[in-house]
Order: structure tokens, then C-alpha cells, then sequence
């Protein structure tokens, strides 16, 4: 009988090969000297052992805990609780499909059961390529875009069954793809090194996509004058460009 | 439609006037805006005039509570020997909440000067933003912002010759509704699971690493520069008497145009949706939130309702964080209830029974009654139930898991009933989305699709 059966403890997990242990360790020592106090460190530490191994593993745990002098169990109980940690490997992408109320009644309910048709796999499960893995999402503060989708963590606004399915399969061949809020996509593991708290280094990467879409700026294009879409009796005080002092 | 006032009348748009500027996030576009100004005019003040100045202009929180900003900053002891610290929440998570990302995306710089001054007025030198982790274009930018302050000596040793020191850290959440909540926030940012705290000690006395610490939302902090530049009689002289200033709202659902309105408290949902083109063509107005789906929801008969702290307040809801999100008739109240109900049992920590444990059942009943499997009864047990979360849990999330259910049921019971008795839901969820009525999901997008 194996120990699975026997529902003995799991063996301690190994550690790191020793050159990324020694790469790791580096970037630990920069996060933790963030904090006045080192444990404020292991929320980001997690999202660097996920950079690493694409979920956090029982070795980067094994890392967490000894970089701040915790106990595996204490690691673990953090590293549970919080659902971006995943326990499972993410794909190259993970889209998220927003499906709480709003964006759910908006269609985010319809995008997500074609997307999981489309790609075969159920919530949470990658693709046997590795390359797409899939998961409701709640809220993500972007209901004025709704319905949203996020590619690791980046917008995907005002979605619809056939423009999720286009964005998968494009992202599947290995196209370029850009979000309408965000920088081009890069990989889950390399967006979870930008959530440990390193700069993306790409340059541009800031600047890409703007301040934000029509629904971020209709208030202030209202206030100044302009009609939004659809309201044919909005009145047109003072047209951008004009040169008027609304 | 015609509306007694005009939209630029009725908008007044501060903290989102540059947005449609080149590069708004760039400290240079900043600068032209006149930012950091309201620095150099806090700098030239002693701290707890700067405390005064903010009391009296009367902010209030604009993260959901409103309570006053200038007192939660009074509060901190002074002289006590300990470091203090800010710590500015930006896990905006409640449902419906759309207004510090797009906020933070347009322009940070505006969150990091008023980091600079509260942390001037409390004493701080050490300030940390708490980014929900999900936002990764909002994390990218704020860091580079950070990156920005700090070479134009807005950061770091004697700011601006003033002689205080600032070092502000970005800390990326990992995913968790619950570290909203100012003491589980704290805990996470610890380095812990997010579960909230006894109060008191409130964190004015023991907050991060059992400090005196101000938790304040970042529309708070960011409406916090304006003041110090324009004045607290110019902030007074916007919205009403005790809601003074002006604020994001965000709509967001069935409507023609959904977006980020700012206005002076105050303003009405009619207003808003007069000036905006309405609820979509074709449609009418069924049930809306005040401020997330944690605020009881309103009705038609609620569209003149003052939308500020008080006005909310009195009409049986609350202001929370201005997220209007408007349903309209195709909407199954039923399923919109039940969804925010599974949320909520999602996101409960489970450090408290009632929330744990009924936020469970509570989703287990409205899936059957959903499913037209419901019984006679589960209605009064789903209330049951509700109250004994409501006001029983250790924090307001159990409170906001009970809103949708209590208010939903006093505007809609009959169509609970109706799942009820003919043993199904009565409507077509596909007449609800966005791409309803088009010939295909296939066709061109609208121009709410349309990206500036």
C-alpha cells in the first residue's frame, strides 16, 4: 500500500535546485526590506514562488516559510485563504470570466459556459496544452465595461460569446494580443513577478492602452459639452477642440 | 426627456478632469493640472491645521461608511513615541464598485499627493497601498507613479525641503472581498489570512503592527488635494450641507451609457439618468443599488432620492461607494439575489457562525427557489435566516450579505412567490444581455463597445 492510502503526512517538500533558490532568495531579501516587518512580505512572496512554478507548490512554501522564519502550516494557512494562489498550475493564460450579478446578467453567464464548451475544460481547468486555463471570476471593479473578461489580470472590456472565444483561440495560436485596458499580455508567470511588486520592465508597458475607455471619460466629455451616444437630445454647450471655457 | 438642469450644471468633474488629457498618469500631465499644489499649500501649514482644514471642509469616507476623513485623522494620538501609519484601501471589490481603478488608471499621482499630505498631518513615514491583485494595469501604473514621486522628491527624504520624510510601499492583495474590510485588510497586510479584528482597539490605536493607524479608500485620499488647493469654503460650496463635495458615481448595467459621473453629493438618479441617455432603449428602470450590492436596493420609486450619506440614508439604504447598477424588467430579481448571495458565502472568512454558516444556507434556499424547486415557507426561513446574520456578525459583510435578501423581498416578494408556485423562473435570461435583440452576438458592437 502506498502512504497515499494510508493517509500518512506528506514527506517535507524539496527544496529549490540551489541556483534558483540563490536567484529567489535575492529577490525575497528586496521585497521583505519593503515592510518594517518581515511576515508583511509573504503576500508577495507567494505571487514570486507562482511566478516561479505557475502555482505556488509545496516547495515554494517550503521557500516561503523559510525566508521569514515560518512554519509550513502557518505559509500554507495564508496561502489558502487568498484565491489568486492557485494549487493548481494556471495556462500560459488564465482568463477569468467575470459572472457575478451584474456582468452575469449582462451576458458574463453566456460567455463563460460557451467559453468552457468552446475550449472543453470546466471551471478552473487549463487546457491539456497548457496553454488556457479558466475561471469564474467575482466583481472586478470594471461593471461600467461589463461584461468583462481578464487575461492575467488584464481588461478585456465589453465582451461578448463570440469576441471571448475569437480572444481564446487567438491566444491559443500564439497571436499578439493587446487588451482595451492594459499592456500586452505577457504570461501568467511573468504577471505574477509585476504582483510580487517588480516593475515590468517592458518598455511602453505603462503607457499602453490609454487612460481608459468611452465609459471612463463619458462624465467628463458630458460635463464639457459633448452628447454622448444614444441621447439625441443632449445639448451640445461646448465641443471639445473649440477652445470654449466650460 | 428634458432635464431642469442642464448636464454641466449638474457634473463637476474634479478628480476626473484630466483624464482626457495626453498621458494623464504622467506626473507632467499632473503637474498642468495643478497638482501638487495642494502639497505645497499643506507643507506651509503646521499638521493639525491640516487636520482642521480637512474636518471642516467635512470630507467623509467615500470607501462605503462615510465617516469623517479629518476625524478618523484627529484621532490618531500624537507624541506617543510609536511610528504612525497610513494605509490607503484599494481593494475595491464590492460588487457594482467601479471607481478607484478607473480613478487610480487615469491618474495616481492624485492618491499619491494625498497620501503625502495625510501622512503630513498624522505623522506617518511609512504609507502603504493595499491594490486589490486583480488589477494589473491599475498595479503597473501606481508603481510607476510611486517611481515618478520619488525622483521629483515628492517622496522619500525631507519632501520638498519641508524636512518629513515619506516612503510609500504598493502591496498587491491576492484575491479575497474581505480585506475591504479596514482590520482584515490590516491583517493581510501583515502577512496573514484576511480576517478582521475585534474593535476596539480601533485602528486610530492599534492598528498595523498594533500601531495608531489611518485606513482610508482612495477616493477619500485623493479628493484630500483639491481641498488644500482650493479651499475648504469652495469644497463646502458643492453638494449639500452635511454631504459636502463632490464624489464618483458609477453607473453601470442597463443603460444607455454607463460610466463615471462626477457630481456634487446630492444629485438623483433621475438627474443622472435624464442626462445620459436613460435606461437602453426599449426598457424601464425595475431595481438599482445606492452603493453596491451590499446597500438594500431601491426601486423606481426611489429614483428622486439625494443621493448623499443622509438622503440614502433616510430612504432605507446607504450610500456605500455610489455604485449605481440599474437592472431593468428582464432582469430575474431572484437570480441577481442569488448570485451576490453565492458571492457573499464565497467570499465569508469564516471566522463567525452566523456569516459562515448562513451565508451557505442562504445560497442552498434561493438555488431551489431559483431552480422552481422552492417551498412554501422558504421564503420566511430565507428571512429567518438573513436576520440572523444581519447585525449578529463579527463584521458588515454578513450585514451585506442580508441586504439584497431583505430589501429584494420587500420590493419583489411576489415574484419569489411566483418561482414558487408555477415551479420555474419566469424569465429568459438571454433577454437580459447586452447583445439581446441584435441579430447575432456576431454583429458590430454598439457604442458603448467603443473604446476612446
Amino acid at each position: 500500500m502506498s502512504s497515499t492510502e494510508l493517509g500518512l503526512p506528506a514527506l517535507p517538500a524539496k527544496p529549490y535546485p540551489p541556483e534558483v533558490e540563490a536567484r529567489l532568495a535575492a529577490d525575497a531579501r528586496e521585497l521583505i526590506s519593503r515592510y518594517p516587518q518581515s511576515r508583511s512580505a509573504l503576500l508577495p512572496l507567494l505571487h514570486l514562488v507562482q511566478a516561479e512554478d505557475g502555482c505556488v507548490t509545496p516547495t515554494g512554501i517550503r521557500f516561503c516559510a523559510e525566508q521569514l522564519d515560518l512554519t509550513t502550516a502557518e505559509v500554507t494557512a495564508v496561502a489558502t485563504f487568498y484565491t489568486m494562489y492557485r494549487r493548481r498550475p494556471a495556462g500560459e493564460y488564465h482568463v477569468g470570466v467575470c459572472t457575478n450579478t451584474l456582468c452575469a446578467v449582462l451576458g458574463g453567464d453566456q460567455i463563460f459556459d460557451e467559453l468552457s464548451e468552446h475550449l472543453g475544460i470546466a471551471n478552473n481547468r487549463t487546457t491539456e496544452d497548457g496553454s488556457v486555463s479558466i475561471e469564474r471570476i467575482e466583481c472586478n471593479a470594471a461593471c461600467d465595461y461589463a461584461p468583462v473578461v481578464m487575461v492575467n489580470w488584464e481588461f478585456f472590456d465589453n465582451q461578448t460569446p463570440q469576441s471571448a472565444k475569437q480572444l481564446v483561440d487567438q491566444l491559443r495560436a500564439g497571436q499578439e494580443v493587446h487588451p482595451t485596458r492594459g499592456a500586452k499580455l505577457c504570461s501568467f508567470k511573468e504577471t505574477s513577478r509585476i504582483l510580487a511588486g517588480f516593475a515590468d520592465g517592458r518598455p511602453g508597458a505603462v503607457d499602453e492602452s490609454g487612460a481608459g475607455g468611452a465609459p471612463s471619460l463619458a462624465g467628463l466629455r458630458l460635463a464639457k459639452g459633448e452628447a454622448l451616444p444614444g441621447t439625441p437630445g443632449a445639448k451640445v454647450v461646448s465641443p471639445r477642440h473649440e477652445g470654449t471655457e466650460a | 426627456m428634458t432635464s431642469a438642469e442642464p448636464a454641466e450644471k449638474l457634473l463637476s468633474p474634479v478628480l476626473s478632469a484630466s483624464w482626457d488629457d495626453h498621458r494623464p498618469w504622467t506626473l507632467e500631465t499632473y503637474r498642468r493640472h495643478g497638482g501638487y499644489d495642494g502639497l505645497r499649500a499643506a507643507l506651509a501649514m503646521a499638521p493639525d491645521d491640516v487636520i482642521a482644514l480637512v474636518k471642516d471642509a467635512g470630507l467623509r469616507g467615500r470607501g462605503g461608511a462615510g465617516f469623517p476623513t479629518g476625524m478618523k485623522w484627529q484621532f490618531i494620538p500624537q507624541n506617543d513615541g510609536k511610528p504612525h501609519y497610513l494605509v490607503v484601501n484599494a481593494d475595491e471589490s464590492e460588487p457594482g464598485t467601479c471607481k478607484d481603478i478607473p480613478l487610480l488608471f487615469a491618474n495616481p499621482h492624485s492618491l499619491i499627493e494625498g497620501m503625502v499630505i495625510a501622512s503630513y498631518a498624522i505623522r506617518c513615514e511609512h504609507a502603504f497601498v493595499y491594490l486589490r491583485g486583480e488589477v494589473v494595469p491599475v498595479l503597473r501604473r501606481l508603481q510607476a507613479a510611486v517611481a515618478e514621486a520619488y525622483e521629483a522628491g515628492y517622496l522619500g527624504k525631507d519632501i520638498q525641503g519641508s524636512g518629513t520624510n515619506l516612503d510609500i510601499t504598493v502591496h498587491a492583495g491576492a484575491g479575497a472581498y474581505i480585506c475591504g474590510e479596514e482590520t482584515a485588510l490590516l491583517d493581510s497586510l501583515e502577512g496573514r489570512r484576511g480576517q478582521p479584528r475585534l474593535r476596539p482597539p480601533f485602528p486610530a490605536i492599534a492598528g498595523l503592527y498594533a500601531c495608531p493607524t489611518v485606513v482610508n479608500n482612495v477616493e477619500s485620499i485623493a479628493s484630500v488635494p483639491p481641498i488644500l488647493a482650493r479651499g475648504k469654503d469652495w469644497f463646502k460650496s458643492l453638494g449639500t450641507e452635511k454631504s459636502p463635495g463632490f464624489t464618483l458615481y458609477s453607473l453601470s448595467g442597463h443603460v444607455t451609457n454607463p460610466g463615471q459621473y462626477e457630481a456634487p453629493l446630492g444629485i438623483t438618479l433621475r438627474q443622472l439618468l435624464e442626462i445620459t441617455g436613460g435606461v437602453r432603449a426599449g426598457h424601464r428602470l425595475k431595481f438599482w443599488t445606492p452603493g453596491g450590492s451590499s446597500t438594500p436596493m431601491f426601486t423606481e420609486e426611489h429614483l428622486d432620492v439625494p443621493l448623499d450619506y443622509e438622503g440614502v440614508g433616510a430612504a432605507g439604504s446607504m450610500l456605500g461607494t455610489k455604485a449605481l447598477q440599474v437592472f431593468d424588467e428582464t432582469t430575474c430579481v431572484v437570480r441577481a439575489v442569488t448570485r451576490w448571495t453565492e458571492f457573499y458565502a464565497h467570499e465569508s472568512c469564516g471566522k463567525c457562525t452566523p456569516c459562515r454558516e448562513g451565508t451557505y444556507w442562504l445560497v442552498q434556499l434561493l438555488k431551489r427557489i431559483e431552480a422552481g424547486q422552492g417551498h412554501s415557507g422558504d421564503l420566511e426561513k430565507l428571512l429567518d435566516i438573513a436576520d440572523n446574520i444581519n447585525g449578529k456578525s463579527f463584521c458588515a459583510l454578513g450585514d451585506g450579505a442580508a441586504s439584497p435578501i431583505v430589501s429584494s423581498l420587500q420590493h419583489f416578494r411576489a415574484e419569489y412567490e411566483q418561482h414558487i408556485d408555477e415551479h420555474r423562473c419566469p424569465f429568459d435570461p438571454a433577454a437580459s444581455t447586452v447583445w439581446a435583440g441584435r441579430a447575432s452576438v456576431h454583429e458590430s458592437a454598439t457604442e458603448r463597445e467603443v473604446h476612446a
